[in-house]
């Protein structure tokens, strides 16, 4: 079959100029590529410019929302707009509100859509089009584990905003890559101790888990904790992500000879089944001789609202609640409110929190570059931000601080005021050696 | 397949109306011809003139330029099926996920070198297709469909949950520090304390090295998929879209040619999946879910089904707007109207706030209305109209038109 069905040399017209075009454009595209910098996207101008990578649309949108409000106060801050918000209680006092190494920030925002493939596709495009010097954001641990792989790749700084699992700082992790919020194995070790204190030694547990990774892990954390206690597991069933209807799986609760009940859910999933959980009588229960209990073991207040009176009573841990008394919180409550007009969550907190840290790191180090960046975060310590002192361990990059046991309040005095802190658990409790959860975190990477 | 043919026409006895037009015919291939060529080197140059061309709009960066090949290969390949045969299959992006899968673990096991990716990812999305294309080729119209979207759905969930050992599940697979890379070792390539990039021999294949590794295959896929159109297997597939009964009266048996058919348009979305894999090293499900099957759906309907380079042109917007107006805030926004009056630009940043940033999915929906209701035939008529009011003959092009590619779905 000749090449156009044509007698005429079609084939060699064709060649010469398919590799008369890659010929001419070969050039251009080194030049394009070349740069002088020391590091990838090193800021030139009068400004630098973050990276807030959100999910906009999707099941996480809710949290995405108040995560992109947090990180816009926490620019007007660096910046020295606004009142300054934790800024003032920040034990490190590096920042002056004249931005960051004398540069504004400036920032660029994408959609994650709570997908990977997504999460990475915007985050390369803030890195490759806009310049971005750090990327920060994702509300669920899948995304964040891809994105800060992309970060690593690329050869910038990732702050990794609401992800609990405990492969972003065990398995997965990575030297580019650093996380404020706690994890599966910290909110067991928090939790166990009330567990021990409100129900007792004696107990058996039923777990309803989502069927993914993070479910998997504090499925695990949970289990591990509760049966040290003497607590027996059982069953552990997996349910869909987004089932939307869980009463197949609490009927057969009911006849498992159980007496807790144990939620790995997350965000929707979570609303849906302890709602029908609680519809179908569950706590009204006695089994062996016992009130039936249900155990959320990872909350949010945005959670929380939307299961409504349902969470009255249920125990959970939870990263930050803005009723907290601290002066760094009701600094960031303060400021938030006066913007927005209600409290933060809890993913609004770790995300400002990030952007601060972030900042404060590259101000100490009087660079950008990420192998700067990540020395000055390394084993760096730091008060005032709402946790009590907290601790960047060098080894995994994961924050060390308190972790908070809450239960739904009884008789919330607002739509905001749903949760109540039972405890305060100390880091000492919750810290676990850096080799347990296994992974490399590998070198740093400056990119280009 | 010119027994086949033969086949048609011996029953029919049409011996002397064939040799009458056989002149016309040969001029009409030769003008077919030249103007396939024309097209070839058009859109060759388009497409490796990418980060020059779409500059302008923003669009010139290498993750981006990369999305479009890769995606236009996906869509030119669903176009194989859907725009020849109008069978319409809503399961594709688990061949997509499977050339991904595929390829990730060749720079696992094997090699950090694409080519061997590529291969492998072809070859797992032929395989699996025609295991899919075997059952489900079974029925045709809306039952094809939902049994191609019922197996896509389930490869998804076991990709999610069930295969995590192979997938690592909602994470998606990644590369590691203690990969095995066994074609490596055995080259002596050094293992370093970050992870290796994917490389074309040596030349790494991200930023632009990557996007014209992509272009260079989109091209040859194009080509590829021109021949097809243009070949006797193609008029079979378009024998079946007009009428498979008749042609089954006629003694053909249409399931072989549809399940050729549905195979090469699964290995077109494995050559998309495996570059995904190439250019990006990650593998996750939600490439198999069903909105990433409707996603090529919508690029080939929205460029015009049917046609040679629509599917490409459906692609592009599709991505466009993906990531280009789902960035837009009201800071972009405002400083885009900067130039009018202080109220006007308040004004317009209210008004155009909902269609841009989190709501680039309802521009793009309206968009689509808009095509389907008053350009059935893609942007490609859209294109052709505008052609023919410019060259004031649109009687003539109309008639040519029919003759060549531009032939909207049903």
């Amino acid at each position: 079959m000749s090449l156009f069905d044509d007698k005429f040399s079609r084939r060699g017209v064709l060649k010469t100029g398919l590799v008369g075009a890659a010929a001419a454009t070969a050039p251009f595209h080194f030049v394009r590529g070349a740069s002088a910098a020391d590091y990838l996207n090193m800021p030139k101008g009068k400004s630098v410019t973050f990276g807030f990578n959100v999910p906009q649309t999707g099941a996480y949108a809710d949290e995405g929302a108040d995560e992109l409000r947090a990180y816009k106060l926490a620019v007007q801050h660096i910046n020295g707009e606004g009142d300054g918000g934790m800024l003032n209680t920040f034990s490190s006092k590096a920042l002056k509100g004249d931005g960051v190494n004398g540069k504004k920030v400036e920032f660029v925002t994408g959609d994650t859509q709570t997908k990977s493939d997504a999460a990475r596709a915007s985050a390369k495009r803030m890195i490759e089009k806009d310049g971005a010097i750090m990327i920060t954001g994702g509300s669920s641990s899948g995304v964040a584990i891809a994105v800060q792989g992309l970060c690593q790749e690329a050869g910038v700084i990732f702050m990794a905003g609401l992800t609990h699992s405990n492969d972003t700082t065990g398995k997965d992790k990575k030297a580019n890559g650093f996380r404020h919020f706690f994890n599966t194995e910290m909110t067991g070790a928090a939790l166990a101790p009330v567990l021990k204190n409100n129900f007792g030694t004696d107990r058996t547990a039923y777990h309803l888990t989502a069927d993914y990774t993070w479910g998997w892990s504090q499925e695990g954390s949970i289990k591990k904790y509760t049966e040290k206690l003497g607590w027996k597991t059982a069953a552990a069933v997996r349910t869909p992500l987004g089932a939307g209807d869980f009463s197949q799986y609490i009927t057969p609760v009911l006849n498992s000879g159980a007496d807790v009940l144990v939620l790995n859910h997350y965000g929707k999933d979570m609303v849906n089944s302890l709602t029908q959980a609680v519809q179908f009588g569950l706590r009204d229960k006695q089994v062996n001789g016992k009130d039936f209990a249900i155990v959320v073991p990872l909350y949010s207040r945005l959670m929380a609202q939307g299961a409504g009176k349902n969470v009255q009573g249920i125990y959970g841990s939870t990263g930050w609640h803005w009723s907290l008394t601290d002066e760094g919180s009701k600094a960031f409550v303060k400021s938030f409110g006066k913007a927005y007009g209600f409290p933060p969550s809890q993913a609004a907190h770790t995300c400002y929190v990030q952007a601060l840290l972030y900042a404060d790191a590259c101000q100490r180090a009087g660079s950008f570059a990420p192998c700067d960046v990540l020395k000055a975060l390394e084993g760096f310590k730091f008060d005032g931000m709402g946790n009590g002192p907290t601790e960047y361990r060098a080894e995994d990059h994961q924050c060390f601080k308190d972790v908070l046991v809450v239960k739904g309040k009884e008789n919330p005095t607002s739509k905001f005021d749903v949760l109540e802190v039972v405890e305060v658990t100390p880091r000492a409790q919750v810290e676990y050696p850096a080799d347990l959860l296994g992974g490399e975190l590998g070198s740093c990477n400056n990119g280009a | 397949m010119s027994q086949k043919l033969e086949k048609i026409k011996s029953p029919l006895d049409m011996e002397p109306l064939t040799i009458e037009v056989h002149d016309v015919e040969a001029s009409h291939r030769a003008k077919t011809a030249r103007n396939d060529l024309i097209l070839m080197v058009v859109f060759s140059a388009v497409v490796l003139g990418g980060p020059w061309i779409l500059a302008p709009f923003g669009a010139d960066y290498p993750d981006l330029l990369q999305r479009f090949c890769i995606f236009g290969i996906f869509a030119i390949g669903f176009n194989i099926m859907f725009g020849l045969t109008g069978y319409l299959s809503f399961g594709h992006a688990a061949f997509l996920g499977v050339g991904s899968y595929a390829a990730v673990w060749s720079f696992k096991l094997l090699t950090m070198n694409a080519v061997p990716a590529v291969i492998f990812g072809v070859l797992c999305a032929g395989l699996f297709s025609a295991a899919i294309g075997y059952i489900s080729l079974r029925r045709a119209g809306i039952y094809f469909s939902i049994l191609t979207l019922a197996f896509a759905q389930m490869s998804y969930n076991l990709a999610y949950s069930v295969l995590t050992p192979i997938t690592n599940g909602e994470t998606g697979l990644q590369l590691e520090l203690s990969d095995s890379r066994m074609l490596d070792a055995a080259m002596g390539i050094e293992r370093t304390s970050s992870l290796p990039v994917t490389n074309l021999f040596g030349m790494k294949m991200s930023g632009y090295e990557g996007f014209y590794f992509c272009a260079i295959i989109l091209i040859i896929a194009f080509y590829i998929s021109l021949r097809i159109f243009r070949s006797p297997f193609g008029m079979m597939l378009r024998g079946i879209k007009t009428n498979q009964n008749r042609m089954a009266y006629t003694g053909i048996n249409t399931r072989p040619y549809l399940l050729t058919a549905f195979v090469i348009s699964g290995m077109y979305a494995g050559l998309a999946g495996s570059l995904m894999a190439v250019t990006d090293p990650l593998a996750g499900a939600e490439r198999m879910q069903w909105t990433a099957s409707g996603e090529v759906v919508l690029m080939t309907i929205l460029g015009g089904a049917g046609t040679l380079i629509g599917p490409v042109i459906g692609a592009g917007v599709i991505k466009y707007f993906e990531n280009i107006f789902s960035a837009f805030n009201e800071d972009t926004l405002h400083a885009a109207y900067s130039f009018l009056p202080e109220g006007l630009a308040d004004f317009m940043t209210t008004i155009s706030h909902p269609f841009v940033g989190e709501g680039w999915h309802l521009t793009l929906g309206v968009l689509f209305m808009m095509i389907v209701i008053f350009l059935p035939g893609g942007l490609m008529e859209g294109a052709q109209r505008i052609a023919n009011l410019f060259s004031g003959a649109g009687k003539k092009s109309k008639a040519e038109s029919s003759a060549t590619d531009t032939q909207p779905a049903e």
